[in-house]
């Protein structure tokens, strides 16, 4: 076990490798540099190009390609992410209470995708073919026929027709004001969940569906067991895994993939500040989110795989 | 669905290639009624798409400024927008940008990435390593990350727009079409094509690729509703398809927002009809899927 674990993290040092050196190389490929993005985006043409070159010998945008990337590998290795290239403060400060908001809003959408979608999945496979199947499941793919951005602005725009109320628009965190940050979040959350409890029902209505045919539950409901015991003590317990792996999944994307749904509610989190980052051209802010991103999927890959063992005795790893 | 025709006298009496369409389309209308719903979601699209220059009552590019963000009404049914445009007219011509970046961005996808799965699962060994490690690079990117990233390297615009959406998803057919193809490779027929001295580029196309078209079809039709709502999710953020071609994303944007209390039928209908279409979409792949792949067929 301890070996296939450490063989795992280390598989992850290749992927991570060459997700950086695939951003590096994006990120200059892209015309245009923080620079650029600081004196001519603000209207102002006539920038002297010594004053353009000395700002980028500042930044180390002068050095060659490869000591630039060397120089940030470095950086990484003594866990020192740099500082921003447009804000010039450190990218652990930028990122910090971002990444928090980030956090807690796709754990509470996953939340949310969870609880809907489990016991609509075995609602649907145990009334498969009858209108209850069709109603679960025209419900569940529209919601990942809706999008959550729009989802989300007829949310806003019905509270504030219906309610009058509009949700705070400033982020405060769960220990300051739990009620406050759980006003703001809330809405996020429930647009997004509806849409990704769409993957998780799907899932869990085909394994229960392929789990219901097999022998030992046919001799469940032979000796006469109630069918709902069937259903949550031997049916669910088998069905359930391949249900967390798509939930998992979807949850490691939800940090930085949540661009759209953020813009809508103004949500100051990670994928706006790619946004901003990808416009300002602030290469070493967008290689540090990214790779944090990246980072953050492969490890909830890697729990989910570890945690299949742990649910499942019969799967070992070698 | 009838089984199909196992001796050569069965075969001399199935009947004719147009009555067995028709019959195998009557089998999935009848078997998968949800699917049929969406076939029709499907056509009716493709039917605005094709007609808008007919059947649109207005012209979606002018400007009525006598007619600014009017409610819905018997001259304009749903509106106009904050530029006196007829928001009906914008969503029929809009239903063309979607199913052309839809349509272009899944058929690249899917042709891409059934290429370098099907190669990849034929040459097998250190190839197959490679292309599998570069795909785990290209999957630990949220899709939307993947697709604005290509948007800031080559630009906004439809065409761009369609290389945006169709790179996050090479390596999700790629790693789907390689499964199939690595029990394809396996196939005697293979071999013999590889006894018969012909090459690779061959085998891979005229042996291997015809026998994982199921997947790829799946693929290509679960990509196509997928592609409709990243495009929309673009041109919503401003980083899609630009003013003032009519495209359903564009219209939830900008004034959509701001007049959204006073007008809100502007922030409705477009978002109903990105609804509609992705779902249609859905609903056919869902159903497409069932019928094709014997593993999760339901009955």
């Amino acid at each position: 076990m301890a070996r296939y674990i450490l063989k795992r993290l280390l598989a992850m040092i290749p992927t991570l490798l060459g997700v950086a050196v695939l951003i590096f190389v994006l990120l200059r490929v892209v015309p245009g540099d923080v620079v650029e993005a600081r004196y001519l985006g603000q209207g102002s043409q006539y920038v002297s190009q010594d004053l353009m070159n000395i700002e980028r010998k500042k930044l180390g945008l002068d050095l060659p390609l490869w000591k630039q990337f060397t120089g940030w590998m470095g950086g990484l290795a003594r866990l020192d992410f740099g500082v921003s290239m447009w804000t010039g403060s450190p990218i652990t400060e930028e990122i910090k209470l971002r990444f928090v908001l980030s956090l807690q809003l796709a754990l509470m959408a996953s939340t949310i995708a969870t609880l809907l979608a489990i016991p609509l999945g075995i609602l649907a496979a145990f009334k498969q073919d009858t209108w209850v199947d069709y109603a679960v499941r025209v419900f569940s793919i529209a919601g990942l026929a809706t999008p959550s951005f729009w989802l989300g602005s007829l949310m806003i725009l019905a509270m504030l027709i219906v309610f009058k109320w509009v949700p705070p628009m400033v982020f405060t965190p769960l220990w300051v004001n739990p009620w406050e940050n759980l006003a703001l979040l809330i809405w996020p959350a429930l647009a997004v969940g509806y849409r990704y409890c769409a993957v998780g029902t799907r899932m869990m209505r085909s394994t229960m569906l392929e789990v219901l045919r097999e022998d030992y539950i046919r001799t469940a409901r032979a000796k006469g067991l109630w069918m709902k015991l069937i259903l949550t003590r031997h049916a669910l317990k088998n069905a359930i895994l391949p249900v967390l792996t798509v939930i998992s999944t979807e949850f490691a994307f939800l940090l930085g993939g949540l661009v759209v749904t953020e813009q809508v509610f103004n949500l100051n989190g990670l994928g706006m500040l790619f946004v901003e980052g990808i416009s300002h051209r602030d290469y070493t802010l967008i290689q540090a989110l990214v790779l944090l991103v990246a980072t953050f999927f492969l490890t909830v890959n890697f729990v989910v795989d570890i945690a299949y063992g742990w649910i499942d005795p019969r799967i070992r790893y070698r | 669905m009838a089984a199909a025709p196992q001796t050569l006298e069965e075969l001399s009496r199935a009947p004719a290639p147009r009555a067995r369409w028709r019959g195998a389309i009557a089998n999935f209308v009848r078997q998968r009624p949800l699917g049929a719903v969406g076939a029709g979601i499907i056509l009716l699209t493709a039917a605005l798409a094709l007609t808008a220059g007919w059947i649109a009552p207005y012209d979606p590019l002018a400007n009525d400024f006598g007619a600014m963000l009017s409610a819905p009404s018997a001259a304009h049914w749903l509106g106009t927008d904050a530029f006196g445009r007829d928001v009906l007219t914008r969503i029929i011509y809009g239903s063309r940008t979607a199913l052309t970046v839809g349509l272009g961005a899944s058929f690249i996808g899917a042709t891409l990435g059934s290429l370098i799965g099907v190669a990849s699962a034929y040459f097998g060994g250190r190839v197959d390593m490679l292309v599998q490690r570069v795909m785990d690079v290209f999957f630990a990117f949220p899709v939307i990350i993947l697709a604005l990233a290509v948007v800031a390297i080559l630009g906004t615009g439809a065409g761009n727009v369609i290389l945006a959406i169709a790179t996050p998803m090479v390596p999700r057919c790629a790693r789907v079409v390689r499964s199939s193809a690595l029990t394809v490779r396996e196939m005697p027929y293979v071999d013999a094509a590889r006894a018969s001295g012909f090459g690779h580029g061959r085998i891979i196309l005229r042996h291997m690729l015809p026998n994982v078209m199921a997947p790829i079809l799946i693929m290509g039709t679960a990509f196509l509703g997928e592609a409709i709502l990243l495009e929309a999710s673009l041109s919503f953020l401003g980083l899609g398809v630009q003013e003032p071609i009519a495209a359903w994303g564009l219209m939830l944007r900008g004034a959509a927002v701001e007049f959204a209390e006073t007008a809100p039928w502007m922030a409705i209908f477009p978002g109903l009809a990105i609804s509609l279409a992705v779902f249609g979409f859905n609903l056919f792949g869902d159903s497409l899927r069932d019928a094709l792949d014997p593993r999760l067929r339901t009955q």
